[in-house]
């Protein structure tokens, strides 16, 4: 970075915050969570339809049993994180605040695996449609916190031809340090996940995203790339730059059009945790039942980077780490940026769960004003890595002006949450732009079956 | 009898019990909707910073203007900071003067005035400047007009004898020698920008370059704030450091009047520090209310406001045109933030691609 580029980014750069990094578990090596004792696997996990689950009560398990499919396209499987019998088929309070039909096993703790999981022989060496069978079975999602099926996204359709794939690498949100402990430690198998990806999607190119302030994940990457011909790109180090669609900008200069995906500028973002995911399903057999959580956060005695099984309650993890400290403060799972404040610690760890960020009383955000107050400085304008205009679409909002919503591209945000961030006034212009998504597609809804009745009425009427 | 005991046990049981339980601990956590952090910048802070970087031409300014640049101030802030938290009551709305915005306003004011102006008419200023620059429409945040620049087209209007005379007569600056102020004061007697418009019509035979040091260092012509330009770029240094204001106005505002002024014949650097340009363009002109929202409406703005001081400084009966430069160009600013917008990511390139897509179904 020289001179010259540092004043032009000074001066005309646009989108974006820099908050504090605070990995404070960067430096901790992964390690295995706890052995929980009874574990709730919601059989709602991805973006998609729920599953239906396989199992009965009294049912004896086993790890890496199926115990949840759907029929529906869009959809991933679930499987047993632990050996034992299924206590209970029901609702229980689920990470995304709603209650979700889960299943509840009481662990007999000796984690036996299931029967028929194996290696693939030659992964790359599969048919993508095999890889992509695999994939489905192993009940992978995209594990950056979207928890998009994986198998959907390896499947574009045949007029779309993806090019490049990116392995995520930037992990933007503060405190999380999984995805840079997974690259620093087990490069080799985020790059063979890769390459089944790449193998599955038909990718010539293979890039490797990593933010500059990662240098221990850069040099692991390019040792373990080699001679490979995966190159490794290095990011700015801006919050949102993992997003998909600022990373794509970042590193092919295109944007996805508006409402499309990335497969439509040629590109297939996954994870590192992902690819790591699919290379494990391939090496082993074992479908995803464990993912890495990072704890960290002044709420909570310890920190690392820990092995979960998937269903794990959060209050066995933050146990595991040495307990809350300093009495309740939030507890969000995912970062602070964009992740879900719970209520309870009686949530499970889903394949979407990243981190569990606690912090203390003291670092809570109590000012907020009451009502929509804006002193029209223009931060959420300049800060928006999407281009938008979050004071008009918080405005809009706030009065409910929904048809006027649409003119500001409300469908456009991310809610990544730079604009509440940098807001002097802190407002809360994600919940008031989440609340306008909400009415404005309920409008749209409303204007729509108004117009089909009235057509019926008048095709009536002209039938009469 | 022997039951009642017992239900009583059950209900303490059931009262105490949840502090005990495993659950009721957890259910206190606190939750909230993401971000769930925040930048540390407050309206507070913003306007605390603001108001530390006019202070070296607020102290310079008194130092020079005495006790009745200092009354002047004073009252202006007096003026409004009393209004806010008059009229804020009265709407029975939290009063919010603690905040600083209404500080500033005063304190803007007063920098815009001659140091020798009788007490009343400050008070006045800052109380019209509030109640009808700000509060009138709805307080911080929903104003068109630059509060400040408001209550000093009022006063200004209504008493333009004060407004015009209450100059300073003897300069009292450290760098600047009184002699070749006098010198320059014994040809003219005017202020610099109306001596400078003698000399285009041929009256008066005086270099731009005469003014510089004054300017620059102590000007005794002009109002409290305009004393030095130096110390007025000292306290854009310090918005612009910490991220306070955009650069694109300043520089655009003040660009535009130099290239103006120098095209129509004036010594352009002379054109950049004279009258209010600078305080204008550094402190009123990049007021966050009251300038467009993205950076191609805030060049548009500042251009704007270029001409328009241009035009007033050459071609009206005004000695100074920046602050009804400024005042026309917040009146264009709704305007200009409806035309004005960026294109979100993503948007031109959905529409190449419908393009394209057209073009092919055309094709076929």
């Amino acid at each position: 970075m020289g001179l010259t580029d540092n004043i032009k980014r000074a001066l005309f750069t646009r989108g974006g915050v820099h908050p504090p990094a605070n990995k404070l578990a960067a430096s901790v090596k992964i390690s295995d969570g706890p052995n929980p004792e009874r574990v709730l696997i919601p059989l709602t996990q991805h973006v998609g339809s729920p599953c239906e689950p396989l199992v009965e009560k009294g049912e004896k398990v086993l790890v890496g049993q199926k115990i949840g499919d759907s029929e529906a396209y869009i959809s991933a499987p679930v499987h047993a994180s632990v050996s034992g019998e299924v206590a209970s088929i029901a609702k229980f309070t689920h990470p995304s605040g709603r209650d979700a039909l889960a299943v509840e096993i009481i662990s007999d703790l000796e984690d036996t695996p299931a029967e028929g999981i194996a290696p693939a022989p030659d992964p790359l060496g599969m048919e993508p449609g095999d890889i992509r069978a695999r994939v489905r079975e192993g009940g992978i999602v995209g594990m950056g916190g979207a928890a998009f099926p994986t198998h959907v996204k390896l499947n574009p359709p045949s007029d779309k031809r993806i090019e490049l794939l990116i392995v995520n690498g930037a992990e933007c949100e503060p405190y999380l340090s999984a995805d840079y402990r997974l690259m620093v430690e087990r490069a080799q198998d985020v790059l063979h996940g890769a390459r089944i990806i790449s193998r599955a999607v038909g990718a010539e190119r293979i890039v490797v995203a990593i933010e500059q302030t990662s240098p221990a994940a850069i040099s692991a990457m390019r040792d373990a790339a080699g001679s490979g011909g995966e190159e490794v790109f290095t990011l700015p180090a801006v919050f949102p730059q993992g997003a998909e669609k600022t990373l794509i900008k970042t590193i092919t200069g295109r944007d996805v059009p508006s409402g499309k995906l990335p497969m439509d500028v040629g590109a297939l973002v996954d994870n590192v945790g992902t690819c790591a995911a699919v290379s494990e399903l391939f090496l082993t057999g074992m479908p995803l039942v464990k993912r890495i959580v990072t704890v960290a956060g002044d709420g909570v005695t310890g920190r690392g980077n820990l092995r979960v099984k998937v269903g794990t309650l959060v209050r066995d993890v933050i146990d595991h780490c040495g307990g809350l400290e300093g009495g309740l403060g939030q507890v969000i799972l995912g970062g602070p940026m964009t992740g879900l404040s719970q209520y309870t610690l009686d949530v499970p760890v889903t394949k979407a769960t990243g981190g569990i960020v606690v912090l203390s009383k003291e670092s809570i955000i109590s000012e907020e004003p009451g009502h929509f107050t804006c002193i029209r400085c223009g931060r959420c304008v300049r800060h928006c890595p999407m281009n938008l205009m979050p004071y008009l679409l918080g405005s809009y909002s706030d009065a409910g002006m929904w048809e006027e919503l649409e003119s500001v591209y409300i469908n456009d945000c991310v809610e990544c949450g730079c604009c509440a961030y940098i807001c002097p006034t802190k407002n809360p212009l994600v919940q008031l732009i989440k609340v306008g998504k909400e009415g404005y597609s309920r409008r749209k809804r409303k204007m729509e079956t108004l117009k089909k009745d009235k057509e019926e009425k008048s095709l009536e009427e002209s039938n009469a | 009898m022997p039951e009642e005991p017992l239900e009583k046990e059950q209900e303490t049981e059931e009262i105490e019990a949840p502090p005990a339980s495993a659950e009721a601990p957890a259910r206190m956590l606190s939750i909230g909707v993401s971000p769930h952090i925040r930048d540390k910048d407050t309206t507070t802070g913003i306007m605390g910073w603001v108001i530390l970087a006019l202070l070296p031409v607020t102290v310079y300014g008194i130092y020079m203007g005495g006790l009745s640049a200092f009354i002047v101030v004073l009252m202006s802030i007096v003026g409004a900071v009393a209004t806010e938290a008059g009229i804020q009551r009265l709407r029975h709305m939290p009063v919010t003067i603690l905040d600083l915005s209404a500080v500033l306003t005063g304190l803007l004011l007063g920098l815009t005035l001659p140091p020798k102006l009788p007490f009343w008419i400050p008070l006045l200023g800052g109380a019209v400047a509030i109640a009808l620059g700000k509060q009138i429409f709805g307080g911080l945040g929903h104003n068109i007009f630059n509060p400040a620049l408001v209550g000093r087209a009022v006063i200004f209007v209504s008493y333009s004898k004060y407004m015009t005379t209450s100059y300073l007569a003897t300069p009292k600056a450290p760098l600047i020698t009184s002699q070749s102020i006098k010198a320059i004061n014994s040809v003219t007697g005017a202020t610099p920008l109306a001596a400078q418009g003698l000399v285009r019509k041929g009256e008066l035979t005086i270099s731009a370059s005469r003014y510089y040091k004054p300017l620059l260092f102590g000007n005794p012509w002009g109002c409290i704030g305009e004393v030095s330009a130096v110390l007025i770029l000292v306290g854009l240094a310090v918005l612009l450091y910490k991220g306070l204001v955009d650069w694109r106005i300043p520089v655009c505002y003040v660009g535009t009047v130099v290239i103006l002024s120098w095209i129509l014949g004036m010594d352009p650097l002379f054109a950049a520090l004279a009258g209010g340009l600078l305080i204008g363009a550094c402190f009123m002109a990049t007021d966050y209310v009251t300038n467009p929202m993205t950076a191609w409406g805030k060049v548009i703005f500042a251009v704007g406001c270029g001409v328009m001081t241009t035009i007033l400084r050459f071609y009206s009966n005004l000695p100074e045109g920046v602050m009804f430069a400024i005042l026309f160009m917040n009146g264009l600013t709704p305007l200009i933030d409806r035309y004005v917008r960026p294109v979100p990511y993503g948007v031109r390139a959905l529409r190449r691609m419908e393009a394209e897509a057209e073009k092919l179904g055309d094709a076929a």
